[in-house]
């Protein structure tokens, strides 16, 4: 029996247990479980995964990074950090998902059951020193986000959005497992450390097999991640799943993802770089420009931040790419930062989309700062912080990365970066002046639910205060990437 | 009679690559459920095999993991379609288009 340690696998049980605990309530209580129960559920384990990721944090710097259930899962700095802001995300999530669930017809255990579960996987993910654990993960995570899209049974686009996220995610996670495959006949082994120890130590004869191993990896990623151009599907199943489902996608889903593609890379195949660094390269110049242009035209708002989150992702991609340790904790600090801004970006859009969740035209948010000022003032510095503007964490992620793809000799590549950002500018600030406009359009106001509001205003005051004072959460970030587990 | 190993493996990636080109080329979402889960159990076999040659019996215990993974997968996916059926009596994937990409 390979020896388990609770603490490092304490957050993904307790998120399976309130998955459970969610299910069995709806089951065997005589009426539904009501939204404010359900939702207080959600967010008291979302705080247990923080609290407990700070216990694992006091434990890691004490103790260092170990490795338990025979080295498959790790606790190391990077997944305590990681698992903290899953915690975060989902607090979040649920409170945005509460006043939709309050006036919508969706069952809030249905959404809570699922949503739960989804986060465990997220945290195994994070977690994971194995090539199928993370395939565990994966699956767990996008099992729940497939019906998860599709809930919204009175929009026939949710089921068609959960359709095309189930054949597409399907077909990557069948990608991704044939690479594990592949690597594990070039290795004779799944496990991440392993494989690095293994490359560093043998000379392939036939490095083909490593070759389409990892790179199937990547192709697997990439389509987890959206990055261009495998992010065909994510504009229609951003529109199509309800919006708060969207912003959970939006922001667990990156994360999950990122830290599993950050430990593939770092940990197994670091002695790789000259091959996969080209293949990422690709990728962000792609994700970059593209995922920039495209938001240009769209008229969907949920669609304009679908194509903004293929440019983040580029972003964060750009960290990965050098290949350093300031590279890794540029990509984290992004995902620490990113993932409230754009869940309290899509709590507005929850707010704006009204009962039915079907209303996303940008006209809809022209002169929205002169009916609400709180509100516009709001989504704008949201906004503005995607965008990259001094004084908000969005500057801080995106000089991060710079700085560290410039450090490792990718002046080339920050500087397309630098240009998508530079169209994407346009857009957000399209929007943000949208917000300011004179002569609004429609003069019904948007009803603000209290859980929603204080879901956006905790990303908001997130992006101001630590935009003033990044220093706390960037040494971090810092800690954390060098608390990293071989 | 003794059949190589690597011949299960190009075995395997031919299974695999049909089914990569079903899923991309068929319109119909159950055919391509189909092709979803023999891409699928390429990849076991090809487990198998590398399980067999390294003589490891890591391998082996990945396809339960897999085995499993795509019951799942396919459970989910069945259900969605039947919802979508439910509501558009139809299952091909050109008449759900009512998202532009």
């Amino acid at each position: 029996m390979p020896s388990i340690d609770y603490l490092a696998i304490l957050p993904a049980l307790v998120l399976l247990g309130a998955s459970v605990l969610t299910l069995m309530l709806s089951a065997l209580l005589r009426h539904s479980l009501s939204a404010r129960v359900a939702t207080s559920l959600s967010v008291l384990a979302g705080l247990v995964v923080l609290a407990t990721s700070v216990a694992q944090w006091v434990d890691v710097a004490r103790h260092g990074a170990s490795s338990t259930i025979d080295h498959a899962v790790v606790l190391d700095g990077f997944s305590v950090v990681a698992t903290g802001v899953i915690g975060v995300s989902l607090v979040m999530a649920s409170l945005i998902a509460h006043d939709w669930l309050v006036r919508g017809p969706v069952s809030a255990s249905h959404f809570y059951t699922l949503s739960l579960a989804a986060s465990a996987g997220a945290l195994v993910m994070v977690q994971a020193n194995d090539l199928v654990v993370i395939f565990l993960g994966l699956e767990i995570l996008s099992i729940g986000l497939y019906v998860l899209a599709a809930l919204d049974r009175h929009r026939s686009a949710s089921a068609e959005a959960a359709l095309k996220y189930f054949l597409l995610g399907g077909f990557a996670s069948a990608i991704f497992i044939y690479g594990a495959a592949l690597v594990y006949g070039a290795t004779g082994t799944t496990n991440l450390s392993a494989i690095g120890y293994f490359l560093a130590g043998n000379v392939l004869l036939a490095p083909g097999l490593l070759v389409a191993g990892g790179a199937l990896l990547l192709v697997g990623f990439a389509f987890k991640v959206a990055a261009v151009p495998f992010h065909l599907w994510s504009p229609d199943v951003y529109e199509g799943a309800p919006t708060p489902v969207t912003g959970f996608m939006a922001s667990v889903v990156k994360v999950g993802a990122f830290a599993a593609l950050l430990r593939v890379l770092v940990s197994a195949l670091s002695s790789q770089l000259t091959t996969w660094r080209p293949i990422i390269w690709v990728l962000v110049a792609l994700s970059t420009l593209v995922g920039a242009s495209m938001a240009l035209v769209q008229r969907n708002v949920k669609r304009m931040l679908a194509y903004s989150s293929i440019n983040h992702a580029g972003f964060i991609l750009l960290g990965v790419w050098a290949g350093t340790v300031r590279g890794s904790a540029g990509a984290l600090f992004y995902l620490m930062t990113y993932a409230p801004v754009v869940l309290a970006s899509f709590g507005v859009l929850a707010l704006v989309g009204g009962a039915r969740d079907d209303s996303h035209d940008i006209d809809r948010f022209r002169g929205l700062a002169r009916r609400q000022p709180v509100l516009g003032a709001a989504l704008a510095v949201l906004l503005l912080s995607q965008l990259g503007v001094p004084l908000t964490t969005g500057f801080y992620a995106k000089y991060g990365v710079l700085l560290a793809a410039v450090d490792a000799g990718g002046g080339p590549i920050a500087l397309i970066a630098l240009i998508g950002a530079a169209i994407a500018a346009y857009f957000y600030l399209r929007w943000v002046l949208a917000l300011y406009a004179e002569e609004p359009i429609e003069t019904d106001r948007v009803s603000v639910g209290r859980a929603s509001g204080l879901a956006i205003a905790l990303g908001v005051v997130a992006t101001l205060l630590f935009g003033l004072w990044p220093g706390p959460l960037a040494a971090l970030a810092q800690h954390a990437t060098l608390l990293f587990h071989p | 009679m003794n059949v190589p190993a690597a011949w299960y493996l190009v075995l395997a990636a031919v299974l695999f690559g049909i089914g990569a080109f079903g899923l991309l080329t068929r319109r119909s979402a159950l055919i391509m459920f189909m092709c979803l889960e023999l891409m699928l159990n390429a990849v076991n076999l090809t487990f198998v095999s590398f399980s067999r040659t390294l003589s490891d019996v890591a391998g082996q215990v990945s396809v339960f993991f897999v085995m499993v993974v795509a019951a799942a997968e396919v459970t989910v996916g069945l259900g969605i379609v039947v919802a979508i059926f439910r509501r558009r009596r139809t299952t091909s994937v050109d008449e759900l288009s009512e998202m532009k990409g």
